[in-house]
């Protein structure tokens, strides 16, 4: 009758098929931050000339300014759900370790919100002016930010776990502790546009996404242990 | 043995008792530093070479700022205390840290922003130091937001711990970014000032007020901490006995 | 072998001192039903008896070793119900389960099948769990317990929304846990049906 214990990686699989069957099945929650991006990205020439040649100069601002908001917005979709029907509960007290589980979460849940950002990024990118030629960096930039994002604001969301309220704390919390993303990416965005090598602040950018994982998990398992008193 | 000695002063009534005695020790060496520190800044240092006397405010600006992050330090120190060795009077202390440190960066984020108008001609510059100031202003209102938002206590205190150890370790990152990225504009940094060394009648009233700031932080702390840990423990006994005392 | 003692449980929720100095003992195949008034603490004991809670003061000893020194093991062998089911409403039945099971053990489709017919519901384990009612779910919930294989079961309220029928099937598997020689604590109002030999009584004030 004793079935054998689950090893972490299995607990752990088990839980990314869960959230992704989750997601499967109420498709539109997902799909919603990637509207939001690109109507933010919409906005900005909208609201300047849309001169290309100065679009060019504001589509790194443009790109992550979108990138950081629609992140933000995103996060509503990370422990919401899963801390109101109780499974969030059931997953402290199932004996692994829950920091690992946590970060599972946040995996899935950047692989849902954060990457679609990165594959249109691009696209978003050549509205505002961008050559072709920097698409690669690019890419390669969003996709560290994002990551990066999606672990500092999963800390955020976990820290304001049980409150209810608009956002706006999860906001104040999340956008100064992202500002380095901000400067990197965008920096590394400018310099892709303008076809100068941009290692520098992909590396930086990468040490951010690193050190973000490294102490995220502890971070959020403290946090939501305590949200969930 | 030091043990010991952390954790009677983890204890309210000896901290309650402590802090009393301690407070005056702190306070008027503090008086006395900044008043010197002020009268000699503002009114004997000689002028800069470059600046002439617009430079006078760093005597409020740079202690200012210096404590604003000593304080942030300070601030996420006592709440990992707090966190880790479930001490309740670590987290009053942290609690208590956050309006002053958030006073001190708005009070350098003011002057920097006086300093800056006869110097750059605007308020407000980007400057890489202000804008970091700028930032860490938001991370101690986001600290006392949340604080704020968890009702039950307890869990406002550990949640903001949290918060506090996640934002000290930010705050360097920041800091530097923040910096690297004004260094892209070359804006000249108007906030350093007279190469080469500072003569001493220059340095002297800044540290004596860097001191004096530092003092009177710990002096408010200890009276703002003492009042937390009061409204705390109300209830408790040990509390009619000490201010039966006073 | 499967003894929860509480030694001097303290705990405050803000200012309220909800649990004063609380203690009690319960050995493998014994029920302890946990009553009071609403708002006298049965939840935050039973939460706080899970690790959930911090205490203020006091320990419980699970198998004669505080909880707190290893939690991973203790909630390995822990089986908690609360007021909310935890389990996914866009998933169905079957799902729930076997991603609810999976994480702590392996468990096949016809293992949780079977737990599904034990509680009455093996026409629906194909439906979303949306599509069923709250004692239907409560029911999902139930079927959970015997497949997690715990020697400890903490229940709250474990017959809200359920009916007659719903309620026979809990005390059926309560007993049938006792009977293994696990332990429980239960949080209700009514009868847990259990022999009055095995039962524990613990008034909240």
């Amino acid at each position: 009758m004793m079935a054998p214990r689950s090893t972490f990686a299995a607990a752990a699989a088990v839980l990314v098929a869960r959230d992704l069957r989750l997601a499967q099945r109420r498709a539109g929650d997902s799909l919603l931050p990637l509207g939001f991006f690109l109507v933010v990205t919409t906005l900005f020439p909208l609201a300047l000339d849309p001169e290309l040649s100065l679009l060019r100069d504001i589509a790194p601002a443009a790109l992550w300014v979108g990138a950081l908001l629609s992140s933000l917005l995103a996060l509503d979709l990370l422990f919401r759900d899963d801390g109101q029907d109780g499974a969030l509960e059931q997953l402290a007290l199932c004996g692994q370790p829950f920091a690992g589980l946590l970060l599972a979460k946040t995996t899935v849940h950047w692989l849902l919100t954060g990457l679609p950002l990165v594959l249109v990024a691009p696209l978003a990118a050549s509205a505002l002016g961008a050559p072709y030629g920097a698409m690669p960096g690019i890419l390669a930039a969003v996709l560290l930010g994002t990551v990066a994002l999606s672990l500092i604001g999963a800390v955020g969301a976990g820290l304001t776990l049980s409150l209810r309220g608009n956002g706006s704390l999860l906001a104040l919390l999340v956008l100064p502790l992202s500002v380095p993303v901000l400067i990197f990416g965008a920096r590394a965005t400018a310099l892709a546009i303008q076809g100068e090598p941009l290692a520098a602040p992909l590396y930086l950018l990468a040490a951010m996404a690193v050190l973000a994982a490294t102490l995220a998990p502890w971070a959020l398992a403290a946090a939501v242990r305590i949200g969930l008193e | 043995m030091a043990w010991v000695w952390f954790h009677r002063f983890g204890s309210p009534p000896h901290f309650y008792r402590l802090a009393r005695r301690l407070t005056p020790w702190f306070g008027w060496p503090a008086l006395i530093l900044c008043l010197y520190g002020v009268i000699a800044g503002l009114g004997f240092a000689p002028p800069d070479y470059q600046q002439g006397d617009g430079f006078r405010i760093i005597y409020i600006h740079a202690p200012a700022a210096w404590l604003s992050l000593m304080v942030y330090v300070v601030m996420a120190t006592s709440a990992a205390v707090g966190l880790i060795w479930r001490m309740n009077v670590a987290h009053a202390v942290a609690a208590s840290c956050a309006p002053i440190g958030a006073s001190f960066t708005a009070l350098a984020l003011a002057t920097g922003m006086l300093w800056g108008r006869p110097m750059w001609g605007t308020y407000w510059e980007w400057d890489p130091r202000l804008t970091s100031e700028l930032l860490l202003l938001f991370l101690y209102l986001g600290y006392m937001g949340l604080r704020n938002a968890i009702e039950d206590l307890s869990r406002a205190d550990r949640a903001s711990a949290v918060l506090a150890i996640v934002g000290v370790v930010n705050v360097p990152i920041i800091h530097y970014s923040v910096i690297w990225w004004n260094s892209l504009h070359q804006a000249p940094t108007v906030m350093k000032f007279g190469r080469p060394s500072m003569p001493a009648a220059m340095l002297l009233p800044l540290l004596a007020m860097l001191l004096g700031f530092s003092l009177y932080f710990v002096a408010l702390l200890l009276t703002r901490a003492r009042g937390e840990v009061l409204r705390r423990e109300r209830s408790a006994r040990w509390i009619s006995e000490a201010l039966a005392q006073e | 072998m499967n003894d929860i003692a509480a030694e001097n449980l303290h705990l405050w929720r803000g200012d309220v001192h909800v649990l004063r100095g609380l203690s009690f003992n319960l050995t493998g195949g014994e029920c302890l039903q946990v009553t009071g008034v609403n708002g006298s603490g049965k939840t935050t004991l039973l939460r706080a008896l899970c690790g959930l809670m911090p205490l203020e003061q006091g320990r419980i000893c699970w198998r004669g070793a505080d909880i707190t020194a290893d939690p991973s093991a203790y909630h390995a062998d822990l089986a908690y119900l609360g007021h909310d089911n935890g389990l996914k409403g866009d998933l169905t039945a079957l799902e729930n389960l076997r991603f609810g099971i999976g994480l702590r053990r392996r468990v096949t489709a016809a293992a949780c099948d079977a737990a599904l017919a034990q509680v009455g519901l093996s026409q629906q384990h194909g439906l979303r769990l949306r599509q069923l009612s709250a004692g239907q779910r409560r029911r999902v919930a139930l079927a959970r317990l015997p497949l997690m294989d715990a020697a400890l079961w903490i229940l709250d309220e474990p017959s809200s929304n359920l009916d007659a029928s719903g309620q026979t099937v809990m005390v059926d598997l309560l007993v049938r846990h006792l009977d293994s020689g696990g332990a429980a604590v239960i949080a209700t109002h009514q009868a847990t049906g259990v022999p009055v030999a095995r039962l524990r009584a613990l008034t909240l004030q």
